[in-house]
């Protein structure tokens, strides 16, 4: 019992002497914060950025030490969250979620020798950076290889929220899908969250039930590939590879990859020479990639796969080059022009061979 | 509509059902006791949990089953505890049993979150099944499915034919003359509300092993609320608990149909997710606009405490 | 054998002994969960419990927590005396920030003081018209409110997550689901410079003393205490249960909305579907814990501030989750609805009797 009473009262101090000691210890690994959204667990959008961390981590071995808070929800909450990091003194504090935005532009002018770094937002800083990826790169791709593994041409897509982010991979993956075969269509289920294993099977299923023989998902659980082994159809992965969760169903996923990002910032910090950007990258910076293919595709298939992922990396493939053309028979870009950043940014349609209607407003 | 279709929507709604109909006819029989237990939510969570990490660890999946319903049996207790020893309020009981499940529950289930079990394959009963359409809906289903079935049967037979089904509701009309003419009221109200808490605990059990199958904080949304709200739906009688919750259930999945269709349904995604929220007060109101099929059905001493003068 | 023995009037003492009793015992549990989950108790203790209030800033962030609580609370222990069960408050809660939100957005341009005037009241009767579906439903059909007023708070978190995507939301916000930020004249002064927090604090306190007022002071009060502890008293002293069902209601939803408003207007500036947050279902707890006295009210809503705060301390320093705020909550109302046995029976030591 002493020795817990001891035990005590040295935490007690070693804690406020931590506070004092903080700009003195130069020499020690620079922490580094990073503040989730959901429980990491072993796929989805979070455990992404967690395998980046730890990649930067051992990038950076022994000049940096990180930690994380998992599961913080997007409220008023999450400004104390951020404060508390900033307080102890992080060097640089990753927060991977939209709704951390105003959170940690508030913070960050309090503390302005922190770098304060915001994934998916579009607030910048002094010390305030944003990033994100085009995931819409990868959605492309995965729409060719479900234009052609489909029999009864009918896709199906559950999706989260109809935010501009999820209608670039909804029209990128059927835009991929109707290059190779335009008989191909798309339906798409709202289930209103990110993570809701339940709501994303059933909309599964009943994609599934309709009649979708390739079916994809921008929600955060492995639910629609579950369904989707279940019941004997393809399904293309998102976020991680979850081939694991349906070895037959998985065609391929399009899968995220911040550490070699999350390394490059650090060491910006560490030297000092960061300066807050709002940064964008894709296929060519590493961020986008397909999950190794199921062998079920067809060797030529694979090939042309492999090309366009070239294609990508290289800039030469935009998936939405003109034409562009709604759902309504509007044509947004035409031949031989390429949709700007700007307006792929406010996108808030369905392109054609989509046969839902977006929901109304 | 191709009956393909139909049959999809028949399934999936008997599937939602299900839950519903084996927590409520639970719950049916504790009120019948004279017990108000509003803590379902909270015991289909923890229930839910348990079934998990017992599933996952053993790989038996009806040893989860069964500590789905131990630990809902486990949270009922601490509710009788509470409210039928201690005399505490069964309404703030049973509301304080809610939160601390699905806090218990989330707190439990946090290293499980991202853990997925194997689908259970349902159970095909030969030519049932071959009927068209319905066969497919309703004779190749899980087995709790059926489960709910017999279930019913059985609350149905003990309630109304069984004299230990006249008992209890003898302690639910008048706990003072039950305990006049020599019935234990207590311990005939324990029994009730174990019985409601392993049936939450399976109704939990179904949601986690047979229909997601995952754990993910949050996840039974309500449904215990519903399945409370459903016995006041049905009087009190098992029957129109049952058609009750496949109502429900039809709305619930109805508005996936729906979506997925294609239909230029005009209305946000928001509001056909509101339905089974909105379809519950409509017919909670259809009920207890009349007065007298409450009053006649309700147990008298519903929610009231009893300490018999010993 | 220990056994229950009835008292010959309730005791007093009791009354207010029970929640200390509730606390310890939450405690004594508290501290075994952390040794079950092979954490030092004492250790866990003082990240749970202590470093929230370590500095100034930690002390303005529990009242801050605390203020929606106090509010919501207050509201509710109005209907509760007289056993008129209000479970939605979170609807309530979520509908009057919407309904400031929407005079906030409004009168964006506008820099006028009456703007937050205009929020409180549109808070209050946002709250209160959500409250009056299941007040309404109750009088008119005798539909269980309980029931109804939980199945409303769905719907409001529904109907919040349809606002900030469609009418509500920021033109310019690339189609993020949250509303424009307010303008400074539609936000809480600050009290304390550097913390959050703001003017809607002492509006609870202003609540909980006129809470105090209406229920020790007023005749409708008395009626409604009257009500709660007995209904055919109340009937035959020709209380109208009917009024008593919409006071209770009303008082509810309009605080809950209040509380609404302040969440918005206070530390998020802006509507976004993260505005639910179980402050509702949490200040029923407080409502219980407090004997549904003011003053009771505002150090049980400390305590649930301080329990919802040290579970973001065992959050980021022992790696538990966040849920541990919920078991706690759950646990000391538990507690308390047991240790209120005490103030009606006493514990007696007997030995145990053959047959």
């Amino acid at each position: 019992m002493k020795t817990r009473i001891q035990r005590f009262i040295t935490a007690g101090l070693l804690a406020t002497l931590a506070g004092f000691s903080g700009a003195a210890a130069a020499a020690e690994p620079a922490s580094i914060g990073f503040i989730y959204v959901s429980p990491i667990g072993d796929a989805g959008w979070t455990y992404q950025h967690d395998q980046g961390r730890q990649e930067m981590e051992k990038n950076l071995a022994g000049k940096v030490k990180t930690h994380y808070v998992e599961n913080v929800a997007e409220g008023a909450d999450a400004e104390r969250v951020i404060r508390e990091m900033a307080e102890r003194g992080d060097k640089a504090i990753f927060a991977t979620s939209f709704g951390y935005m105003n959170y940690m532009l508030k913070v960050s002018k309090k503390y302005p020798k922190t770098a304060f770094l915001h994934a998916t937002g579009y607030k910048m800083g002094k010390n305030m950076g944003i990033y994100n990826a085009r995931f819409y790169q990868g959605r492309y791709v995965a729409g060719v290889i479900a234009g052609e593994m489909s029999k009864s041409n009918k896709l199906g897509y559950v999706a989260a929220f109809p935010i501009p982010e999820v209608l670039q991979g909804i029209n990128a993956f059927i835009k991929g899908a109707r290059s190779v075969n335009p008989e191909a269509t798309l339906s798409v289920i709202w289930v209103n969250s990110w993570y809701d294993p339940g709501k994303e099977r059933e909309a599964a299923l009943t994609l599934i039930s309709q009649g979708a023989d390739v079916v994809t998902h921008h929600t955060d659980s492995t639910a629609v590939v579950q369904a989707a082994e279940e019941k004997g159809v393809y399904a293309i992965g998102y976020h991680s590879d979850m081939s694991k969760y349906g070895p037959n169903a998985h065609l391929t996923a399009v899968t995220h990859h911040w550490g070699d990002y999350y390394t490059k910032v650090v060491e910006q910090v560490l030297a000092g020479t960061w300066k807050p950007e709002s940064f964008w990258g894709g296929y060519k910076e590493g961020m986008i990639r397909l999950a190794p293919l199921n062998p079920v595709i067809p060797e030529a298939l694979q090939k042309r796969v492999a090309q366009m992922e070239a294609d990508l990396k290289a800039g030469t493939l935009k998936p939405f080059a003109g034409p562009v053309v709604t759902q309504d028979g509007k044509t947004l870009v035409k031949a031989g022009e390429v949709m700007s950043d700007h307006d792929l940014e406010k996108m808030n349609y369905y392109l054609e061979g989509v046969t839902s209607k977006l929901p109304k407003k | 509509m191709d009956g393909n279709i139909i049959t999809s929507i028949l399934f999936a709604t008997v599937v939602a059902g299900t839950p519903l109909i084996i927590v409520a006819l639970g719950e049916l029989v504790v009120e019948k006791s004279g017990v108000l237990n509003l803590g379902a939510e909270g015991m289909m969570s923890v229930g839910a949990i348990a079934a998990f990490a017992v599933t996952l660890h053993s790989g038996n999946l009806w040893l989860g089953v069964g500590a789905g319903m131990l630990a809902g049996v486990a949270m009922a207790l601490l509710f009788a505890f509470v409210a039928l020893t201690l005399l505490g309020n069964q309404v703030a009981t049973g509301l304080a049993l809610s939160i601390l499940g699905v806090g218990l529950a989330a707190f439990i289930g946090k290293p499980y979150e991202s853990e997925v079990l194997q689908a259970v394959p349902p159970i095909r009963i030969p030519f049932l099944a071959d009927i068209p359409v319905i066969g497919e809906a309703l004779w190749n289903q899980q087995s709790l499915v059926y489960f709910s079935w017999i279930l019913f049967w059985a609350v149905l037979w003990f309630l109304f034919r069984s004299r230990a089904g006249l008992v209890l509701r003898a302690v639910g009309e008048s706990p003072s003359s039950a305990h006049a003419i020599g019935y234990p009221v207590i311990r005939i109200r324990y029994l009730a509300t174990l019985f409601g808490g392993a049936m939450a605990g399976l109704g939990g059990a179904f949601l986690s092993v047979f229909y997601t199958p995952l754990w993910v904080e949050g996840m039974v949304a309500g449904r215990g609320w519903i399945a409370v709200a459903l016995v006041v739906f049905a009087t009190w009688r098992p029957l129109r608990v049952l058609l009750g919750a496949y109502l429900f259930g039809g709305v619930m999945v109805s508005q996936l149909f729906i979506q997925g269709s294609g239909l230029d349904i005009n209305m946000p995604s928001q509001f056909l997710s509101s339905l089974p929220y909105w379809a519950t007060i409509i017919v909670l109101v259809m009920i207890s606009r009349n007065r007298n099929l409450v009053r006649l059905n309700a147990p008298v001493s519903l929610g009231q405490p009893f300490k018999p003068e010993s | 054998m220990l056994r229950l023995e009835p008292r010959a009037d309730a005791s007093r003492l009791m009354r207010y002994l029970s929640p200390l009793i509730a606390v310890a015992l939450m405690l004594i549990g508290g501290l075994a969960l952390f040794a079950a989950l092979g954490k030092d108790p004492l250790e866990g203790f003082r990240v749970y419990f202590l470093n929230p209030l370590r500095d100034l800033y930690g002390l303005s962030e529990l009242l801050l927590k605390a203020t929606p609580l106090m509010l919501i609370a207050m509201g509710l222990s109005v209907g509760f005396r007289a056993n008129v069960w209000n479970i939605g408050a979170e609807g309530q809660f979520i509908m009057g920030g919407v309904a400031a939100s929407a005079i906030a957005l409004y009168f964006i341009e506008s820099d006028s003081g009456w703007v937050l005037t205009g929020m409180v009241l549109a808070g209050a009767l946002g709250g209160m018209a959500w409250a009056a579906i299941p007040a309404f439903l109750r009088t008119l059909f005798n539909t269980n409110e309980i029931l109804t007023s939980l199945m409303l708070v769905y719907i409001a978190q529904l109907a919040v997550s349809w606002l900030v995507h469609g009418p509500m939301i920021d033109p310019d916000g690339f189609g993020f689901p949250q509303s424009k930020m307010f303008e400074d004249s539609a936000l809480l002064p600050e009290l304390l410079g550097g913390t959050r927090l703001n003017a809607a604090f002492p509006m609870a306190l202003t609540a909980l003393g006129l809470g105090y007022v209406f229920l020790q002071r007023s005749f409708m009060g008395f009626q409604m205490r009257v009500a709660g502890e007995s209904e055919p008293a109340a009937r035959y002293a020709g209380f109208a249960a009917r009024r008593m069902i919409w006071v209770g209601f009303l008082a509810g939803g309009a605080l809950a909305g209040i509380a609404g408003m302040a969440e918005v207007a206070g530390p998020m500036g802006q509507l976004t579907t993260h505005l639910s947050n179980n402050y509702g279902f949490a200040a029923i707890i407080v409502a219980f814990i407090a004997r549904l006295n003011p003053v009771g009210i505002f150090f049980a809503s400390l305590l649930m501030a301080l329990l919802y705060l040290g579970g973001e301390q065992a959050q980021q320093y022992l790696g538990l989750p966040s849920s541990i705020s919920n078991v706690f909550q759950g646990l000391l109302l538990l507690c308390l609805l047991g240790a209120d046995v005490l103030i009606n029976y006493r514990l007696r030591w007997k030995p145990a009797e053959a047959g």
